[in-house]
């Protein structure tokens, strides 16, 4: 249904497929943004959540446009929602236990694995 | 046959060593009980073999024969003439001697009795395998368990001892290795099977060299001069059971080699062989006799006596005689007995007076009468006095080798008799000094003949007495498998 | 009938179980017990004579076992001179073991004693009765061990050890040359039956080497067990047992079987005139050299036994010259008189303490009974006139004087005017003068004790008159002959008869100018002939010889051996051992510095990057994502300049 609607769409409004590539990369470098700048883990895991979802707007994107009958893309998508929300899951319980232990969750202060 | 007897009575104590390392650790002190249990276990098929044996036929019986590795004609193959039997029995009076001589052991029982085990099943497969690998495999698994016996349980010397018997003889056996393999390519049946090789078609030249391989192996076991050094230091060390198992029945197999590979699957090499082993056995019996004069240690000195003996088995394996061959089997037989006993009893006085120096001994007829009086009887049985079971295996040997009509042979011995005049020397000259005379040791209080020494010395002294006097029925049950061995 | 023969060994065998079961709870018992088995032993004994005497020799044989074509028959055989020694053994050992109640009551191994006692005379029967030469030896063996046994009864001393053991290991020298000559025999007869042997030794096609060989080989053992030179320094040791053992083993019964052993061998010995002619002068030899050594002995035992050394050599010339009946019937009669010797001087030791005929004397007054009878004994071996070793002497002399052998003769005559001297000296110290130190405490012997002394001294003298009657040639000299199964003409001779009197009775005479109660002319006397005093007293220094010549080096050769032993055989599996060591010390060398060296620098160059590289590691997750994204970065622009410039 949605990919039905989502090709009128295309084909009606004349929406190209670059729109969406300029959203990702946009998106992508807002994460990386976030991810490099900022010191807080739970912030750095949002940032994190971007970077995905700029993947995940490619790969929709790129499935409806090259190569719509397979879907391949979309399922993929969907995968990327699961890992993602494990991996939140997981991300948030680790933030949580460090933050157990060192009271903080600024990131310049974790650097035990420092050589 | 229903069952197959010899594999029980081959792996039976096997079945013991399980059990003795499955006690719990509280109950480390039952290890001997086991221990005793198993090897009596074995004494009673072993006599049951000794009664079932069809004493007329001298050929293999009881024979089990089973594909193991089939590739390189390797078989699972067992069986017992009338040249193995009664070493076969004399090995598993002796292990349950060496148990019950050890009954107050307290260093690591479990694994003592366990060793102990263990070693009764390699020696039993060594007398009753009838296929090379599996006659290897026994022949090294004997000395892993008396390596440690030496190691751990040992006097101070230990280390030393225990390691140079392992090498020595290892070294020995991996030559005796090499040879079995050449008779295996050599044969032109390419088998391992000790029967089946007696009609092998070995050029006479290779023989001469399988025979120095094998006779390596064989020699150095036995031991014959000059490769004896390591008996002195292991006996000597060892703990009682360990001598009285080394003396009784390790250096049978280097004989016992002799006997049932060299001379029927190498008969060309042994006859050209034969003068010079007689040689070295003859000088073996001067040379163990003299140096025995002089020892200081009552167990060195009986280890040299054993060199001594041996080399009258030698004397008489080499004179290829049908007789004579007959009276090394039974001097095996009776040296495993007496020099079993003689270790038995000086063990036991050891445990007393704490020394086994003879400079220290002395007075014991006063001091422990009955040790004396023992100690007394098995010289008398180890000088050969007739009566006693020596007398009967040196007679055989002297006279056997007497039949063969060479000057040489008859040279021979004469010098080994005058052997046995200086074992008398050595004998007595020992007593007197270690039974008469004045007691020197530093233990003045000693602990009362307990029922479990007594015990352990009856069976050797009904035997002793009973070859001394009734020699015959031993004598037939192994001339009958000795003549079907040398085809005369 | 005949097969009760076999018991008479047995029923020692028997009270020896007995004995040995139960003698150490119930000695007396015991003690009482064996006597009467050995009272049993006489009186079959006696039987076999008339059974032997009427229904001739007989055997009895059993395989023992069959080794190719030698089978080993065990079996008893019975003749005149079997007869004879069971009469002899039987007898004398009877006699042994009721004085030994008396003379070794107060001992605390009394029990053990008898015991040794009953094993002895089993092994004694069973060695006369053998009919081989296999089973013969092994009994030889078994009373030289209870021979060792008996002389070493009293261990504690340190000489009674020593003596038991020289005893043994002496004969067993001997013993290891019979061996040989019993396997030459046996080997070349296919039997070591006595009867094969001789058979064969007749025939025709055998070498006159081998019976020679094997019959000299044979008396080895013989010299051995007979304390014949050079082998006889072991019996005077033996004196160290306790005495009615030196009376029944070294006097009367196994030293005498080297002498049966020739006796029995006869048949053998005949045929090697140059065996015959060994053994005569070793005996010979003997009898002279050890009659010589007792004069000079202070000691009553070794007096008696250098005697029986002596004799036993007469025995054995007497054989050698092939006087077979007479050196037999030597045996026969010295058995009893030398037994009577021993037991007396037995009882005299018992009576004062002390082996020392110096400290003894006068008494004659305190021990009649023993007196007389050792006196009598001692006439017996003097061969005075009318006793019995008178008969059986002038027998051997009037042989060797018939047969013109006449250095024999004057041998004999020599060592019997000796032995008339020191046993008349013995006598003279002994019995009468005056006494001295514990002399005055000594009593007659109980009676267990006397009454054997007085059955002997009837022995000493009995046997003569049956021996003269059996010899005289109206008695039927065949008959005797047939009886002992060999035959000898052996006349009667007066004139050396005579001489061996008066020389006797010379001897006597010098002996009684010298000791009878004038011990300082004794003195002087050895004043004079000191050196030769000192020589004969030290016995010819043969023990220091034998300890210098053979003991000594081979002592010093087991020395050497031993040393030998441990620094050159094991010194080379020790060397062989360090070799190896420094071999494997020069491979763990190269190993360390040249294989293990490439190992380490491989090593080190992966640890010293790592310690530049681990700078990276800054801990910070920041810095690693910015690396992270700039590599990608890097990356991407490679690809792109990549796809727009190669494109």
């Amino acid at each position: 249904m949605s990919i039905a609607l989502f090709k009128i769409l295309i084909a009606n409004y004349d929406i190209k497929l670059w729109y969406f590539l300029v959203i990702s990369a946009i998106l992508f470098c807002i994460g990386i943004f976030g991810v490099l700048t900022r010191r807080n883990l739970v912030q750095i895991l949002m940032s994190i959540e971007l970077i995905l979802n700029a993947a995940m707007i490619n790969f929709v994107a790129f499935s409806a446009y090259q190569k719509p009958e397979s879907q391949l893309g979309t399922i993929f998508t969907i995968f990327i929602i699961i890992v993602a929300a494990c991996e939140v899951g997981i991300g948030l319980a680790i933030i949580l236990s460090i933050y157990r232990g060192k009271s903080t969750t600024d990131i310049s202060k974790i650097n035990i694995l420092k050589w | 046959m229903g069952f197959n007897i010899l594999s029980i009575l081959v792996f039976l104590p096997i079945l013991g060593l399980i059990i003795t390392i499955a006690l719990p650790k509280s109950a480390a002190g039952k290890a001997k009980i086991v221990a005793l249990v198993f090897t009596i276990l074995t004494v009673i098929i072993a006599s049951y073999i000794w009664f079932a044996f069809d004493k007329t036929n001298g050929s293999m019986q009881f024979v089990e024969k089973y594909n193991w590795i089939q590739g390189v004609n390797i078989y699972y193959h067992l069986g017992i003439d009338g040249i193995s039997l009664p070493i076969v029995f004399l090995t598993c009076v002796l292990s349950v001697l060496g148990v019950l001589v050890s009954w107050n052991i307290d260093n690591k029982p479990k694994a003592f009795f366990a060793l102990l085990l263990l070693l009764q099943t390699g020696m039993l497969g060594v007398f009753v395998s009838l296929d090379f690998i599996l006659f290897y495999i026994f022949w090294e698994l004997v000395l892993l368990p008396m390596y440690f016996l030496i190691g751990i349980w040992g006097s101070s010397r230990r280390l030393y001892a225990s390691i140079k018997f392992f090498i020595y003889t290892l070294f020995g056996s991996v030559l005796m290795l090499v040879g079995i393999l050449i008779i295996f390519f050599k044969s032109g049946i390419n088998s391992f099977d000790m029967l089946e090789l007696t009609k092998n078609s070995i050029a006479p030249n290779t023989q001469n060299w399988i025979f120095l391989l094998m006779f390596m192996g064989f020699a150095i076991k036995v031991p014959m001069f000059p490769l004896h050094t390591w008996l002195p230091d292991a006996h000597t060390e060892a703990p009682t059971a360990g001598s009285v198992l080394l003396a009784g029945i390790l250096l049978k197999m280097g004989a016992y080699g002799f006997i049932r590979i060299s001379i029927p699957i190498l008969p060309y090499a042994s006859k050209s062989w034969a003068p010079a082993i007689s040689i070295l056995a003859v000088i073996g019996i001067i040379y163990g006799a003299l140096a025995c004069l002089v020892q200081k240690d009552v167990k060195r000195l009986i280890a040299f006596s054993s060199v001594s003996h041996m080399g009258f088995v030698m004397l008489g394996i080499a004179s290829l005689n049908p007789t004579a061959i007959t009276g090394s089997v039974l001097q095996m037989f009776n040296h495993g007995c007496i020099t079993g006993m003689l270790f038995l009893i000086i063990g036991m006085i050891y445990d007393r007076t704490h020394t086994r120096q003879i400079s220290e001994l002395g007075g014991l007829a006063n001091k422990m009468p009955f040790f004396a009086g023992m100690l007394a009887f098995a010289s008398f049985a180890s000088l050969g006095l007739p009566g006693l079971s020596g007398f009967w295996g040196e007679f055989l040997i002297l006279f056997g080798t007497f039949k063969n009509h060479t000057t040489f042979y008859q040279v021979m011995v004469y010098i080994a008799v005058f052997g046995i005049v200086l074992g008398a020397a050595y004998l007595l000259w020992m007593l007197q000094r270690v039974i008469f005379g004045e007691y020197k040791g530093q233990v003045q209080e000693f602990r009362k003949v307990s029922a479990v020494d007594i015990i352990t010395l009856i069976p050797l002294i009904i035997i002793i007495i009973f070859i001394g006097v009734y020699p015959s029925g031993m004598v037939n049950i192994i001339a009958g498998s000795v003549s079907k061995l040398i085809g005369m | 009938m005949e097969k009760f023969i076999w018991i008479i060994p047995v029923l020692p065998i028997f009270g020896f179980i007995i004995t040995f079961f139960f003698g150490k709870k119930f000695p007396k018992a015991a003690s009482v017990f064996t006597t009467v088995i050995l009272g049993a032993c006489v009186l079959l004994s006696m039987m076999s004579i008339f059974i032997v005497n009427s229904g001739g020799p007989f055997e009895i044989t059993k395989n023992w076992y069959v080794t190719g074509k030698y089978s080993i028959a065990m079996g008893f055989a019975a003749d005149g001179l079997t007869a004879m020694m069971l009469n002899v053994v039987s007898i004398v050992s009877f006699l042994v073991h009721l004085y030994s109640i008396g003379y070794m009551h107060n001992d605390s191994r009394f029990w053990m004693f008898f015991l040794y006692l009953q094993l002895f005379s089993a092994s004694m029967f069973g060695l006369v009765l053998s009919n081989n030469y296999l089973q013969l030896y092994i009994f030889w063996e078994l009373v030289g061990l209870c021979s060792y046994l008996l002389i070493g009864f009293w261990y504690e001393k340190k000489s009674a050890a020593d003596a038991a053991k020289k005893a043994f290991l002496t004969t067993k020298i001997g013993d290891a040359g019979m061996l040989i000559g019993i396997f030459l025999l046996f080997f070349n007869t296919g039997s070591a039956v006595f009867k094969d042997v001789f058979n064969f030794a007749a025939g025709p096609e055998v070498s006159q080497g081998l019976i020679t060989a094997s019959a000299i080989l044979l008396f080895c053992g013989a010299i051995g067990k007979s304390a014949q030179f050079p082998l006889h320094i072991w019996l005077p040791d033996a004196m160290e047992g306790p005495t009615p053992v030196s009376a029944l083993i070294h006097a009367a019964t196994m030293v005498a079987a080297g002498v049966y052993l020739v006796g029995r061998s006869f048949p053998l010995f005949s045929l090697s005139a140059t065996a015959m002619q060994v053994v005569a002068v070793v005996g010979a030899f003997t009898a002279i050299f050890a009659a010589t050594i007792a004069i000079t002995q202070n000691d009553i035992k070794k007096v008696l036994a250098y005697s029986t050394i002596s004799q036993l050599g007469y025995m054995m010339f007497a054989l050698g010259m092939g006087a077979y009946v007479a050196g037999m019937f030597h045996l026969l009669t010295h058995a009893f008189f030398k037994a009577l010797l021993f037991l007396g001087s037995g009882s005299v030791i018992h009576a004062t303490g002390t082996q020392d005929i110096r400290e003894m004397g006068g008494l004659f007054k305190k021990m009649k009974v023993t007196a007389i009878t050792f006196i009598i004994g001692t006439l017996a071996l003097a061969g005075f006139p009318l006793t019995a070793g008178f008969f059986s002497k002038d027998y051997i002399l009037g042989f060797a004087y018939a047969q013109n052998k006449y250095i024999f003769f004057i041998i004999g005559i020599i060592t019997a005017f000796f032995t008339a001297f020191y046993m008349f000296r013995v006598i003279f110290v002994v019995f009468f003068g005056n006494p001295k130190k514990d002399g005055i405490h000594a009593h007659e012997s109980p009676k267990v004790m006397t009454i054997p002394l007085i059955i002997l001294a009837v022995l000493s003298v009995v046997p003569g008159y049956f021996g003269a009657w059996f010899i005289s040639e109206r008695f039927s000299i065949d008959k005797f002959i047939s009886f002992f199964g060999f035959e000898g003409q052996e006349p009667l001779h007066i004139i050396p008869m005579v001489i061996a009197v008066l020389v006797g009775l010379l001897g006597i005479l010098i002996a009684f100018i010298l000791y009878f109660g004038k011990p300082i002319t004794n003195k002087k006397i050895s004043k004079w002939i000191y050196p030769l005093y000192k020589l004969l007293h030290n016995k010819y220094y043969i023990d220091e010889i034998y300890g210098f010549i053979i003991i000594k080096p081979l002592m010093k050769l087991a020395e050497f051996i031993n040393t030998f032993d441990r620094v050159v055989v094991d010194g080379f599996v020790n060397f062989i051992g360090k070799l190896t060591v420094i071999f494997s010390r020069a491979v763990d060398i190269f190993d360390i510095k040249a294989v293990d060296g490439v190992v380490n620098k491989v090593a080190d160059v992966t640890y010293l990057s790592g310690k530049k590289l681990r700078l990276l590691q800054t801990g910070n997750t920041s810095s690693y994502l910015a690396i992270m994204f700039g590599a990608v970065a890097i990356f991407v622009i490679y690809l792109l300049i990549k796809v727009i410039f190669i494109r």
